[in-house]
């Protein structure tokens, strides 16, 4: 679905569904150099399970209109724009890595359009290695090598996605080249520039849950354990299985984690 | 500098798709000889039905052991997902039928394996799709038999059995103009003699059953999706685009975005048409693939022995392999293969189809059948066998001579083999030396 956000052209998948105001809303917001399709294994269980799902492509990602935002609160402030143009006032996020960060300065500067708050593979802050940064500022094809190896736990590493047949690499490689244009860079540099997480986190008000994945290279356990510490009465879980890509390597996992999470607190239960 | 460090490509063929299992440790991939799988609950069907979460629900559609496979052919090839089946003909079929329909149009090289060129010539017609054909060397040709209508380019790297090559990467230019996907066979080559998708392939299919098995003993075909098609652009493929009703409105490109192709592929063309591969094939298949840089190292180094022997053979008095330097494609070969350019040889014999019949039937060693790429040497009259549906008009399209011999070189001692020929020869050559006393 496509809408006009600030005068560009954005877009969302509500998994075919039309938006409907008497349901709840959850928005989605993806990784660096990733976009909506990373949330399917979670999207589709929402979308027909009495939510409205928002999955965004962030401006510049996916078939969203460039350019890419280029800092994480300007990011927050999309999301809140996004949210208004499609008349919902107040929804819960769900963010994967960078889509954590996103969420913390949402929920800092939007706190009235937040309901509950899920934080996937997250952290407060996310100071990129100088070499992967400087690749993906030069749109080299190896930041993408480097970031499918280090993104992905031993699962992802050998096989055994949840859907027969795809490969976690070979898909999550080509979603991340796809967004190679400078987009990557873009978002790599505005995970390195953001220091207001702990503000962020300490101010939170809202349920939070909080998953970490224990192999994770990217947002280490430590870190996204850190978070969770500094978010007052959010719920931490520790996939034991998952790399940074705990939406797709443990997506099952994930979206019940995330489905008791709502059932627990949102309007829907 | 850093190098990731993803698992390279013998690693990927002994371990990619395979965890392990949690229960006994089974370090082989277990054969899950199984119809179908238990539901947690309601609520556990009524997700795995609406594709909310993966899983397997019944093994025409989906299987563990065959789940293993098309990952690990995935990882091979650098795609982002696969769909096994029964064999390389349904892989053809159902990526065909995944975008187009009645009414729609295919450009496609003439040079094919013969089951394949009927499919475009004659079944998919019937169902309303017409296929163009142009020899494989014909570039520009293939840029000229592009209809408004056209919906992919179909090809083989390594034409089946006349071996020209075709120049993906210029072919590759004219399908990204037209926005159309360029859809190529690669069973004669394999990912271990050249990456398809790096040359210019968007989706790659294989026969499994020949040189990714290797040992002549299970059927398996296979999609490959690479995942950087643009499905969206424009309105060419509403199979991709369009709500689905079959799938509760669902549009595979927005949802599955990279492997868009191969979920319809399998929610449809695995639901409706069924062609799904039995789980002990695909155990065979997967052992298969544990070999194959040691068996296509063997098969090039003995293709090598062979080309040279038939070159100079009195009895022969042609011998095609992209490897000899009058080949007309031999240098686009070497370019796009530089390992190799595969273990298949025509060859013609003097004396043409009787003598071509003499020396079949006098082989012991070499085996004379229908297939290619087992770990034995085979040989075959094409002319009389897999392209003998095939009328005059459209043999000469393919590239096929009555005195053709298509010879798969397999993996045993070539002395062997070449004294099998030398029987092969003298009796080839009898028939003419009588007539001419």
């Amino acid at each position: 679905m496509k809408l006009k956000v600030n005068g560009k052209e954005a877009y969302y998948t509500s998994s075919g569904r039309e938006i409907d105001k008497n349901q709840p809303s959850i928005v989605f917001v993806h990784g660096s150099g990733l976009s909506h399709v990373t949330w399917v294994l979670q999207t589709r269980y929402f979308a027909f399970h009495g939510y409205n799902t928002i999955a965004v492509d962030l401006p510049g990602h996916g078939d969203s209109e460039g350019p890419p935002l280029k800092t994480i609160e300007e990011m927050a402030d999309w999301v809140a724009d996004l949210l208004t143009a499609l008349g919902i006032e107040k929804a819960s996020y769900v963010g994967h890595s960078q889509g954590c960060l996103v969420g913390l300065e949402f929920a800092q500067r939007h706190p009235e359009k937040l309901d509950l708050l899920a934080l996937i593979n997250g952290s407060m802050s996310m100071k990129m290695n100088t070499e992967l940064l400087d690749l993906a500022l030069n749109k080299d094809q190896k930041a993408v090598d480097l970031m499918m190896d280090w993104v992905h736990g031993p699962l992802g590493h050998k096989g055994g996605h949840p859907v027969p047949g795809l490969s976690h690499l070979g898909m999550g490689g080509q979603l991340v080249s796809s967004n190679n244009d400078g987009t990557l860079g873009a978002d790599f540099n505005a995970c390195d520039k953001y220091t207001n997480g702990e503000t962020a986190a300490k101010n939170i008000k809202h349920p939070t849950l909080c998953i970490v994945g224990k192999h994770d290279k990217m947002t280490p356990k430590k870190v996204g354990l850190e978070l969770a510490s500094n978010i007052e009465g959010s719920k931490t879980v520790v996939l034991e299985e998952s790399g940074h890509m705990s939406i797709l390597e443990t997506a099952s996992e994930t979206k019940n984690i995330l489905k008791n999470f709502f059932k627990e607190n949102s309007r829907a239960s | 500098m850093t190098d990731p460090k993803t698992y390279k490509f013998n690693t990927k063929t002994l371990h990619s798709g395979h965890q392990p299992d949690k229960n006994f440790g089974s370090r082989a991939v277990p054969i899950y000889q199984t119809t179908s799988y238990l539901f947690q609950d309601a609520d556990h069907a009524a997700a795995l039905f609406n594709l909310e979460e993966g899983g397997h629900i019944y093994s025409r559609i989906s299987n563990p052991t065959i789940s293993v496979l098309e990952e690990r052919v995935a990882a091979l090839e650098g795609g982002s997902a696969a769909l096994a089946t029964a064999s390389g003909m349904s892989a053809m079929m159902l990526a065909l039928l995944n975008i187009c329909s009645a009414g729609d149009h295919i450009v496609s090289s003439s040079q094919l394996y013969g089951g394949s060129f009927n499919l475009l010539r004659l079944t998919l017609k019937r169902f309303g799709i017409e296929t163009t054909f142009v020899k494989p060397r014909d570039t520009e040709g293939f840029k000229k038999a592009i209809q408004p209508n056209t919906k992919c380019i179909w090809g083989e790297l390594i034409g089946n059995p006349g071996i020209e090559i075709m120049d993906l990467p210029e072919i590759s230019k004219i399908a990204k103009d037209a926005g159309i996907p360029l859809m190529v066979d690669g069973t004669f080559n394999t990912p271990y003699l050249c990456n398809l998708f790096e040359l210019g392939a968007d989706i790659i299919t294989h026969s499994l059953t020949k040189w990714m098995a290797g040992h002549g003993t299970s059927m398996g075909g296979i999609i490959v999706e690479k995942g950087d098609f643009d499905w969206t652009k424009g309105d060419k493929f509403p199979t991709m685009t369009e709500p689905y009703d079959g799938y509760h409105g669902l549009s595979f490109a927005e949802e599955f975005g990279p492997a868009a192709f191969t979920m319809r592929a399998r929610a449809e063309g695995m639901r409706d048409f069924g062609p799904c591969m039995s789980p002990t094939n695909a155990f065979n298949i997967l052992i298969g693939i544990e070999t194959l840089s040691v068996r296509m190292e063997k098969h090039l180094s003995n293709t090598k022995i062979m080309v040279d022997y038939l070159s100079n053979n009195p009895s022969v008095s042609w011998v095609n392999h992209p490897s000899l330097p009058d080949h007309p494609d031999h240098k686009v070969a070497a370019k796009l293969m530089p390992k190799g350019a595969g273990s298949m040889i025509a060859f013609g014999i003097k004396g043409g189809k009787e003598a071509g019949h003499a020396f079949i039937n006098s082989l012991k060693l070499t085996s004379h059948l229908a297939n290619v790429g087992d770990a034995k040497s085979l040989v075959i009259h094409p002319a009389s066998a897999t392209h003998s549906q095939m009328d005059k008009k459209s043999l000469e399209l393919a590239g096929l001579t009555e005195d053709m011999i298509r010879f798969s070189v397999g993996l045993e001692d070539m002395d062997d083999i070449i004294n099998d020929f030398e029987n092969g020869f003298r009796a080839s050559q009898k028939p003419r030396l009588v007539a001419s006393k």
